[in-house]
């Protein structure tokens, strides 16, 4: 569902491009909003949350599109915890659909996908793994690693059973927003991966928005 | 050409764990029709090793799970090659009931009043088998959910094809490593059955051939051959178990 946001950049308390190939990690409260836009179009900015005052409760993408029965995310949608508590609600979208079937890119996974000679390349599990290494301040390790959102990635299921990586709908500044129904820690990898067609090979910068409750 | 090592029938709404050595094959049989499997994989060698059911559709391109198909691990092994299948859709993506789920569906249910025909659910079920095995709530990652035909309509939404049941369909697995196996029985998370769905299913643990070079799992997709590539390298070069 497409929905733009009544919410003003200028009054923002917070903003970042994030690299192309970067991860970014950082606590959102709740009640405060979260945009992630798409700066250069057809990005995939593989996120994970987890409960910022518990941190073993993250986002699970099984009980999102079991509980929301969809499993396209778009306005509306609530992003759910593995304890089936939800996390952030998506409150404005100008894509209208996102993926969380897909997980990340790792060394591993690439090895597969492609050629085992591809375990060198940059992948997002790599971020996600360096991320929560780098912050061991929220005591999360591989343990915590679970399934991701691509936010601004469209990954159709067909009515035979198949699995489509399609073009994206995502388009130059193209966003999306949410809204944290708790304290929430993001960790965003904007991913690195060189060798899918659905990024063009060319993996660009993103913009990340905070304002806060209230705001 | 294969052995019979042990076979079991687990009632519905139920639990067990097991370690299943590389080669071998566990068939599972829906007796009724009508039953959810949902299953899990570690590597018992480092059980940071799961399961991971974005990798494994993705580079098979595929949402259902049949005959053909192999199931990853995060580390771009297979587990475990979908030898035989006469369900034909399998689904990795809805999870498992819980505890609210199963009261606002069917109603309460306790061991007090009800025994062990009490209403167990997924969530709790996979929680006791991992805890078995020092594994905990954080190592739980999206399981399989066996004779379940999750389908998805154009606009994404899901449902459950409940038409699918199939009394005496069967789904056989070969091993490509050794793998710590968590298994339930209890309803599919989107089952709209008026009564808890207790739907038996029998297991067989049989001593098998390795995949030969001709496999047609291996041969299916170059993904799956680059994975059984992967298995190989890590059996010669990483396994120090004498009986690979």
């Amino acid at each position: 569902m497409i929905k733009e946001s009544v919410l003003d950049p200028a009054a923002a308390r917070y903003r970042k491009v994030v690299l192309a190939g970067q991860y970014w990690m950082e606590v959102v409260r709740k009640g405060e909003t979260l945009r992630i836009v798409d700066l250069e179009g057809n990005q995939a900015v593989d996120t994970l949350f987890f409960n910022a005052d518990d941190p073993a409760e993250h986002f699970s993408a099984s009980d999102t599109i079991r509980e929301q029965r969809n499993i396209y995310l778009t306005a509306g949608t609530t992003l759910m915890s593995d304890l089936c508590r939800p996390m952030l609600t998506i409150t404005a979208d100008t894509v209208g659909r996102h993926d969380t079937i897909g997980g990340a890119c790792s060394a591993e996974s690439n090895t597969v996908r492609y050629a085992l000679d591809k375990k060198t390349m940059h992948s997002c599990r790599d971020n996600f793994l360096l991320a929560v290494a780098e912050n061991d301040r929220f005591g999360l390790s591989k343990h915590d690693i679970a399934h991701n959102i691509n936010f601004f990635m469209n990954v159709p299921v067909t009515p035979d059973g198949g699995l489509k990586f399609d073009d994206g709908l995502s388009a130059p500044g193209k966003y999306l927003e949410l809204q944290a129904e708790m304290n929430v820690i993001v960790l965003i990898s904007n991913c690195p991966q060189l060798n899918n067609p659905c990024n063009a090979y060319n993996p660009t910068p993103i913009e990340v928005l905070i304002w806060g409750a209230g705001d | 050409m294969t052995k019979l090592i042990t076979s079991e029938t687990i009632p519905g709404g139920k639990h067990w764990s097991m370690i299943v050595w590389r080669n071998n094959r566990l068939k599972l049989t829906d007796l009724e029709g009508g039953a959810n499997v949902g299953m899990l994989f570690f590597n018992p060698m480092n059980l940071l090793e799961r399961y991971n059911a974005p990798d494994t559709l993705k580079c098979q391109h595929t949402f259902k799970l049949t005959a053909g198909h192999c199931l990853y691990s995060d580390m771009g092994r297979i587990f475990c090659s979908i030898v035989d299948d006469t369900f034909g859709w399998h689904e990795s993506v809805c999870g498992n009931t819980t505890k609210a789920s199963t009261v606002r569906k069917w109603g309460e249910s306790s061991y007090q009043t009800d025994r062990n025909d009490w209403y167990q659910n997924g969530h709790d079920s996979f929680l006791v088998e991992a805890a078995k095995r020092g594994l905990g709530r954080r190592d739980l990652p999206a399981n399989v959910n066996w004779f379940s035909k999750a389908v998805v309509a154009d606009d994404g939404s899901l449902s459950l094809d409940e038409t699918a049941a199939k009394p005496g369909a069967s789904v056989e697995l070969r091993f490509e490593m050794d793998t710590l196996v968590l298994l339930h029985t209890c309803p599919h998370p989107l089952s709209d059955a008026p009564e808890f769905p207790r739907k038996p299913v029998l297991y067989e643990l049989f001593e098998g051939p390795p995949a030969t070079a001709d496999d047609p799992n291996r041969l299916s997709a170059p993904e799956n051959m680059r994975g059984f590539e992967n298995n190989r390298i890590y059996q010669a070069g990483c396994c120090t178990r004498g009986h690979a």
